[in-house]
């Protein structure tokens, strides 16, 4: 952290967005996390994003429960709307918002604690759900705000600061996405913005939850030699199997994809999504191929990192619900409340 | 790119953009600390020590610095760092107890100085501390040279320019005034030990062109008139005047002329306004007092009734472009009527006084050839500077080559090599006090550029040496300090302890860095993360990362020192040094360190 707002000042060749805006109009305040903190880099990945997307602030929700992570919607689009929700229960508050006005572009961020230990079953169900949101897990494998105790997502053999070793086998979100039903599954890294954000771009434009676990590393309690979530660590053993390059659906996609190697994926909205595959044999449309060269690398202890499943015809809640497209606040009041003998009506339906 | 050489001290220092551009290298940052911490005497010695006259150019400087300036590029106006300057001359304390001993024991050596203006003075300055004799010849009743005669008073009050000019006289010289120096051949037979030629570029150039000498009365040479008028040898103007040029003696005669009886002032400029000579803030100064600035004309022939001037003739001329080179055309003719016409188009040095058969050489214009480092003519022992070495430049390079002259003469005398310069060196110490701490106030102050007050119009005009700038007060002061940047506090990178997080990258405010792979120059700046487009500024390249290969770029250009880099690192990877360049001057010689010793 620094006692010292970051000075207003900036560039003066700085590049202006469709909007007319910079970088620097898309930051929140300061960032009170320690120096070095891998979710600072993750935020600074998220403004990057929504400027390129050229998305006005006012129509983006911020979403987060308790942790370190979960401070970090403050330091970013600071004219955005934001709920911070009890630890472990954004997914339903998000559920919620995104219920009535569905039209906000709903942006959650959430840690392995947040997600994986005491909000597990409203992260899994959120995923069954397909909530059309962007999650992001930003993954430690630390309780940063309680002094570093090993979270559910540390891995065996990783030792802490002071020399424990992790035993309990870790819970993988991309795992779990994947055979929950996910229908945006990705992984990256903090330290890899090139990654990064095109991911978080496709990942706001993707029909329905895009969940994305980013490695971030916790400088202060578990970035030592024998951490197996160290920026070192981390990229010694990273594996990048599918890179994702966001397109918007003005821009012409050039032929140079058309080499096999590259898969063009239409978004909801008319952007693409260009697959660049690292590796051959990997298939990020197939469910049961990605879980299984997951499952090949893991064992290998490699990091398996890009937009690792897409399925972009999966249909999100509202679809399933089958509710009205306006946000409910733009209903009329009648429309909303129909009133005692509509109320009727419906209880009759099960009577 | 290679990683960037930090121990070559020109890399820091040029990113110190107002010392690099100071001829004679004044540590700015520094000394507007100094002022913003109230300390003013301490200011104005360390402006002393390399620019030698604060408080004169605190208010005539044609201050290279504030183009310089990296707040102009971050922030349209660049520090008011000449009239901080003043205010450090403005408020000090009595500073003679702190000026260097000169020993009662003299070195032997007699040093004759042609002139006693900014240039010769700087040199008695520099070697009189080292127990040399210093004879310095001028030949008007009193020193200052140019300073007194060519800058009016309404810009240079009397009493700061004595002042300062007194300190050095005071260190105990024989200052021969009145005392024209009418032959170098007889000089140099008096047996000086070595001879310093600061006699200025006293010629103002001619305009030979019909008319010309028909009324001489009427027709004056700028910088004749000047002298004339700072003198009390010239009081009056006729009321219609036109100057003709517009470098900065032209506003300097306009405004002269309104202070004597003129009301009515054109300044008669063969140029576009786009392309004066003259510098910004001057040419705004005559602009508020009314002159008017009248571009496209050249000057054809004087116009005389009865044997009176009676006006000009100039040719209206229209500027294009002709394959890249500008060219130009008539359009016309126009009158202007006057009273008196003062030619200031430029000036030249003229040593007429200088035989050409003592090994003394001259080129093809008529002008000694001089040593642009150590500053000697072809004939050893004999040293040229300020406006007699290479022709009309600012006070502050006058007194640059002063200092570059007095190592020489020193190196001369006592058998030293003149082209064995001593060294320039740079020393970098962390400003780091805490964790969020730092001896210097790092945080961006937005403030912008305070305007110095000026004496009304109704006033100024009343008197001629009324100072029209009134300098900053303190509020003004407070304000304006916190607006340098401190460029000199450096971002220093330790490769090796970087874990390649991107804190810093995240949260640089200007976008300056960036981790990449490397590449040569053209195409890394291409990709950086905020445009670098600024050749002039330097990219401060890192060995390679240990995590990744990758590099560490910083673009200096846009950097505004805040240290927000380095209080993000986690690793100590990034530090605010900051960086003390050590100027060379003829006292750090080994020889001089006797000398030293003993004052």
């Amino acid at each position: 952290m620094s006692f010292m707002q970051k000075p207003k000042v900036s560039h003066s060749q700085l590049p202006r967005n469709e909007l007319g805006l910079t970088v620097r109009d898309y930051e929140g305040s300061m960032s009170t996390l320690c120096a070095g903190c891998g979710h600072d880099s993750i935020t600074a990945a998220v403004i990057q994003a929504f400027w390129e997307l050229s998305i006005e602030p006012y129509k983006v929700a911020k979403m987060s429960g308790i942790g370190c992570s979960s401070k970090t919607p403050t330091y970013f689009l600071s004219q955005a709307h934001g709920i911070n929700a009890v630890h472990g229960r954004m997914p339903s508050i998000a559920t919620g918002a995104n219920a009535a006005d569905r039209n906000l572009y709903y942006v959650g961020i959430s840690g392995d604690g947040d997600s994986l230990s005491i909000g597990l079953g409203q992260f899994i169900h959120v995923l069954r759900r397909n909530l059309n949101m962007l999650y992001i897990i930003e993954n430690n494998g630390v309780y940063g705000l309680t002094k570093g105790q090993f979270s559910a997502s540390a891995d065996v053999g990783s030792k802490a600061k002071k020399g424990e070793v992790n035993q309990q086998p870790p819970i993988d979100p991309v795992i779990a996405a994947l055979t929950l039903g996910g229908s945006f599954v990705a992984r990256s890294f903090s330290g890899d913005k090139a990654q990064l954000v095109p991911l978080i771009k496709a990942g706001i434009m993707h029909n329905g939850f895009a969940m994305l676990d980013v490695l971030s590393p916790c400088v202060t309690f578990n970035d030592h030699e024998d951490s197996t979530k160290s920026y070192a660590h981390t990229r010694q053993f990273y594996h990048p199997a599918v890179h994702a390059d966001f397109v918007l659906s003005k821009k012409p996609i050039r032929t140079a994809y058309d080499d096999g190697e590259a898969m063009p994926v239409e978004l909801h909205d008319g952007s693409t999504v260009v697959l660049r595959k690292v590796s051959k044999d990997y298939n990020p449309t197939n469910r049961a191929q990605a879980y299984s060269y997951l499952h090949e690398h893991q064992k290998r202890g490699e990091i398996v990192t890009g937009l690792l499943y897409i399925d972009e015809d999966q249909r999100e809640m509202h679809d399933i619900s089958n509710t009205v497209s306006e946000a409910l606040r733009d209903l009329a009041y009648a429309e909303l409340c129909p009133g005692n003998a509509a109320l009727e009506e419906t209880q009759n339906l099960y009577r | 790119m290679k990683p960037t050489d930090v121990s070559n001290p020109d890399y820091f220092h040029r990113v110190v953009d107002c010392q690099w551009a100071c001829p004679a290298h004044t540590n700015v940052p520094e000394y507007i600390r100094l002022i913003a911490q109230g300390r003013f005497t301490d200011a104005y010695l360390l402006n002393r020590e390399s620019n030698v006259f604060p408080g004169i150019l605190g208010r005539v400087c044609d201050r290279p610095c504030e183009p310089a300036c990296r707040r102009g590029r971050v922030d349209e106006k660049p520090v008011a760092i000449c009239r901080l300057k003043r205010v450090a001359a403005d408020y000090k304390d009595d500073i003679a107890e702190r000026l260097a001993q000169i020993p009662q024991r003299k070195n032997g050596k007699r040093i004759a100085c042609i002139g006693a203006g900014c240039a010769s003075l700087t040199v008695a300055n520099d070697l009189l501390p080292l127990g040399y004799e210093m004879t310095l010849f001028e030949k008007q009743h009193e020193p200052g040279g140019l300073m007194r005669t060519n800058i009016p008073a309404f810009r240079l009050p009397a009493n700061v320019l004595n002042e300062e000019i007194r300190m050095i006289v005071d260190m105990g010289m024989d200052l021969r005034l009145n005392q024209a120096i009418t032959s170098m051949r007889g000089l140099l037979q008096e047996g000086f030990d070595a001879i310093f030629v600061g006699s200025g570029a006293p010629r103002g150039k001619n305009l030979e062109i019909p008319g010309r000498y028909d009324d001489p009365a009427h027709v004056h040479i700028g910088i004749d008139w000047l002298e004339s008028v700072a003198f009390g040898h010239v009081n009056s103007v006729g009321r219609q005047v036109l100057i003709i040029g517009a470098g900065n003696t032209a506003m300097d005669c306009c405004r002269t002329s309104l202070r004597i009886g003129a009301d009515n002032v054109k300044v008669m400029a063969r140029k576009p306004l786009t392309q004066l000579k003259a510098s910004d803030w001057e040419l705004e100064g005559a602009v508020e007092e009314s002159v008017e600035i009248i571009q496209c004309h050249s000057p054809k022939e004087f116009v005389l009734q009865n044997g009176r001037i009676k006006g000009m003739t100039f040719e209206v001329l229209e500027y294009y472009d002709d394959h890249g080179r500008q060219k130009s055309k008539i359009l016309g003719e126009k009158f202007y009527p006057a009273d008196d016409i003062v030619l200031a188009i430029g000036q030249e040095n003229a040593f007429p006084w200088i035989e050409r058969d003592i090994g003394l050489e001259f080129d093809q214009w008529d002008v000694p050839v001089v040593d642009k480092q150590n500053m000697q003519s072809t004939r050893a022992g004999v040293f040229f500077g300020g406006d007699a070495a290479f022709g009309p430049e600012n006070i502050i390079w006058a007194v640059e080559h002063g200092h570059q002259a007095a190592i020489s003469i020193h190196k001369h005398c006592q058998g030293e090599d003149l082209n064995a310069r001593p060294p320039y060196g740079i020393n970098l110490s962390s400003t780091k006090m805490g964790i969020h701490e730092w001896s210097y106030s790092n945080s961006f102050d937005p403030a912008v550029r305070r305007l110095v007050p000026h004496v009304s119009l109704k006033e100024r005009f009343k008197k001629l040496d009324i100072e029209v700038e009134l300098g900053f007060n303190a509020e003004q002061t407070q304000v304006e300090v916190e607006r340098c940047l401190n460029c000199d506090i450096q971002t220093v990178f330790f490769a090796p302890l970087c874990i390649e997080c991107d804190a810093c990258i995240d949260v640089c405010p200007t976008n300056c860095l960036t981790i990449t792979t490397n590449g040569e120059e053209d195409e890394l700046r291409a990709r950086l993360k905020a445009p670098a487009d600024n050749r002039q500024q330097p990219l401060y390249v890192s060995v390679a990362l240990k995590q990744t290969g990758r590099v560490m770029v910083k673009d200096e250009d846009q950097c505004v020192h805040c240290g927000l880099c380095a209080e993000r690192c986690p690793t100590a990877a990034w530090d605010m040094q900051k960086s003390t360049l050590k100027i060379p001057y003829a006292s750090d010689s080994p020889a001089a360190a006797p000398v030293r010793r003993r004052a």
